[in-house]
């Protein structure tokens, strides 16, 4: 025969996951190359959480708690949902990232390539949990040093806090990526991504459920973020999770599911 | 005048050899729109084969749907073996792909660039750092390798990509329009490129909508025009079918005009510039002919320009009467 035997082709797992840890590197290295985009992320829920502190915190703190809480149990309400809040602004950053690689031309080239074809998106999951993961612990240290602190939190707390996080970086940054990939641009992946910076403000994140008006309630109470803030709450500061922790789970595996399958198809279809 | 570029000597496969690329009958239409209506190609390996043909006409879309970039609506089409269909990620494994549009990451380096083909094609890291390394310098980037992609030149990019589709050695290498867009001494670069894959033994699809640089580079061509095949052959079997090669002589003297225009048989008269066109394919033999001519009649021209047919006359040649009629008569 006048054509090489091409050479074996590993197995699909470790092809998977090879591919994927390079492309991983190719998202970090772009990430880090050009940090001035997570870092501007960075600056909405940084604002917000001294905005909230410093100007409206003695009227906010009048309200938590049956009325009469001083300015440092508002700082102790408000952290858990300043963190879910960046990882939804992070999530910004994710769909404009990916829509603006989606019409570069190297992803045609991918595509042509005989590489474990999740990969691409694998690697963009992965890099923005990691920025994800990142920001929130800049931001919580902003936390921290405005006087943020937990109470009696335990080491698996902890660990469950951060695990809670992940996973909610994880489910809402597969739906980021497929808002990235139906947008046909960089302007339209951040507007289609609005949502994910809105529902915080629609949360427990900034005043209680239990606030807000009646017909408002249920929609506050149940969309995602309330939940998952609910559940960081308690284990960081002790206080009543409920329920909240496993709606929080069921959140995230169906947005989750939703999100990786809608990408998967969206990129499986026919460039233009 | 650019002669063809004669095939360099080639493996020798025997005529059982499978071909590089094949298909039959290959369909692709967007919404009403037809683009590939019927698409039957046939390549022989280590041989370069251009499709030929103006913008729109299809070029793209038959390489999208022959490297798996995009499916065909009907038809077969086989590449390197392997079905694009059904077994797509065989085709992958075989191809090199340099598009239209470069297709290298501009937020990161040349050499990262290299290093990520490398990656993927599973490389071990000191594989993949001389491969880069030796790619790098046969394509005149060493001196930029540190630098974004995104701050090179047009020639540049385009070298870069063809690098980065050559770390995966492939057996088939797709160009879709390599040139286009590239100034003339890229250009010549780019056509030294292509020549010195050959001679690797790769085989080459190319498109272009430049009668030249098919004429230069491929030793087949096909003519694509509204999504059908409608001229396939060598570079001088295609030629044969263009009218539009010429000679035109000028003169000052007006005697010296009429009597060439005697003495030379064939020709069409410009009575106003005192021109006169002679048809010819440019051949030196034809050339000297016209001369002798002109010289046992004592008849001096002022001056001499010679006109090879271009992509315009191929069209006009090649669809006139079916979808451009007033233009066919000519």
């Amino acid at each position: 025969m006048s054509t090489p035997v091409a050479p074996a082709r590993p197995a699909r797992l470790s092809l998977a996951l090879r591919d994927s840890s390079t492309m991983l590197r190719r998202n970090l290295l772009h990430a880090r190359r050009y940090p001035s985009l997570t870092l501007n992320l960075l600056l909405t829920p940084i604002v917000l959480l001294l905005l909230f502190v410093y100007v409206f915190g003695d009227v906010m703190s009048a309200g938590i708690g049956g009325g009469g809480a001083d300015r440092s149990e508002y700082i102790a309400y408000l952290v858990p949902g300043i963190l879910l809040m960046t990882i939804g602004g992070t999530l910004v950053g994710t769909a404009v990232s990916v829509s603006m690689d989606m019409t570069e031309g190297i992803i045609a080239r991918f595509r042509t390539m005989a590489i474990h074809r999740g990969s691409v998106l694998v690697g963009h999951v992965i890099s923005s949990v990691v920025q994800s993961v990142i920001s929130v612990t800049l931001v919580g240290a902003v936390g921290v040093a405005v006087g943020f602190r937990s109470t009696d939190a335990t080491v698996w707390e902890w660990i469950a806090a951060f695990g809670l996080l992940a996973l909610f970086a994880l489910a809402f940054t597969w739906i980021a990526v497929g808002m990235g990939m139906v947008s046909p641009s960089a302007e339209a992946a951040s507007n289609n991504a609005l949502p994910l910076v809105f529902l915080p403000l629609i949360s427990s994140a900034f005043v209680p459920v239990d606030a807000m008006p009646g017909w408002f309630q249920p929609i506050a109470q149940y969309q995602p973020f309330t939940p998952a803030i609910e559940t960081l709450r308690g284990l960081l500061l002790g206080t009543e999770i409920g329920d909240n922790w496993w709606i929080t789970v069921v959140w995230c595996l169906g947005l989750a599911t939703l999100g990786y399958r809608w990408s998967k198809a969206v990129f499986n279809r026919d460039p233009k | 005048m650019p002669s063809s570029v004669m095939p360099m000597p080639r493996r020798s496969d025997g005529p059982q050899s499978p071909a590089a690329v094949s298909t039959v009958g290959l369909r692709k239409s967007y919404g009403d729109k037809t683009v590939l209506d019927g698409i039957d190609l046939h390549i022989p390996p280590g041989s370069v084969f251009a499709l030929l043909g103006p913008n729109g006409a299809g070029k793209t879309t038959a390489v999208k749907i022959l490297s798996t970039l995009i499916t065909a609506d009907g038809g077969q089409a086989q590449v390197a073996g392997h079905d694009v269909a059904t077994s797509p990620d065989g085709v992958r494994a075989a191809i090199g792909v340099t598009g239209q549009f470069s297709a290298v990451d501009g937020l990161i380096t040349g050499e990262e660039n290299m290093l990520l083909m490398a990656d993927l094609h599973h490389l071990s890291k000191s594989q993949g750092r001389q491969v880069a390394a030796e790619l790098l310098e046969r394509f005149d980037l060493t001196d930029a390798a540190k630098k974004p992609a995104s701050t090179y030149s047009g020639g540049m990019k385009r070298r870069l990509d063809i690098a980065m589709t050559l770390v995966g050695r492939p057996r088939i290498i797709f160009l879709d329009e390599p040139t286009t867009g590239l100034d003339p001494r890229s250009r010549h670069n780019m056509w030294q490129i292509i020549r010195a894959l050959v001679s690797d033994g790769v085989t080459v699809f190319l498109t272009t909508q430049y009668l030249e640089e098919a004429d230069e580079l491929a030793d087949r061509i096909a003519v694509l025009n509204d999504g059908r095949i409608v001229a396939e052959g060598t570079a001088d079997e295609l030629k044969r079918l263009i009218p539009g090669g010429h000679v035109r002589l000028r003169f000052t003297d007006p005697t010296a005009y009429q009597r060439a225009a005697c003495a030379l048989r064939e020709v069409t008269r410009d009575d106003e510039a005192l021109a006169l066109q002679i048809p010819s394919d440019g051949s030196p033999r034809e050339l000297r002919s016209i001369l002798d001519r002109l010289d046992s009649a004592g008849i001096e021209a002022d001056e001499l320009t010679m006109h090879t047919p271009d992509l315009d006359d191929v069209f006009f040649a090649l669809t006139g009467g079916t979808d451009q009629p007033k233009e066919a008569v000519r």
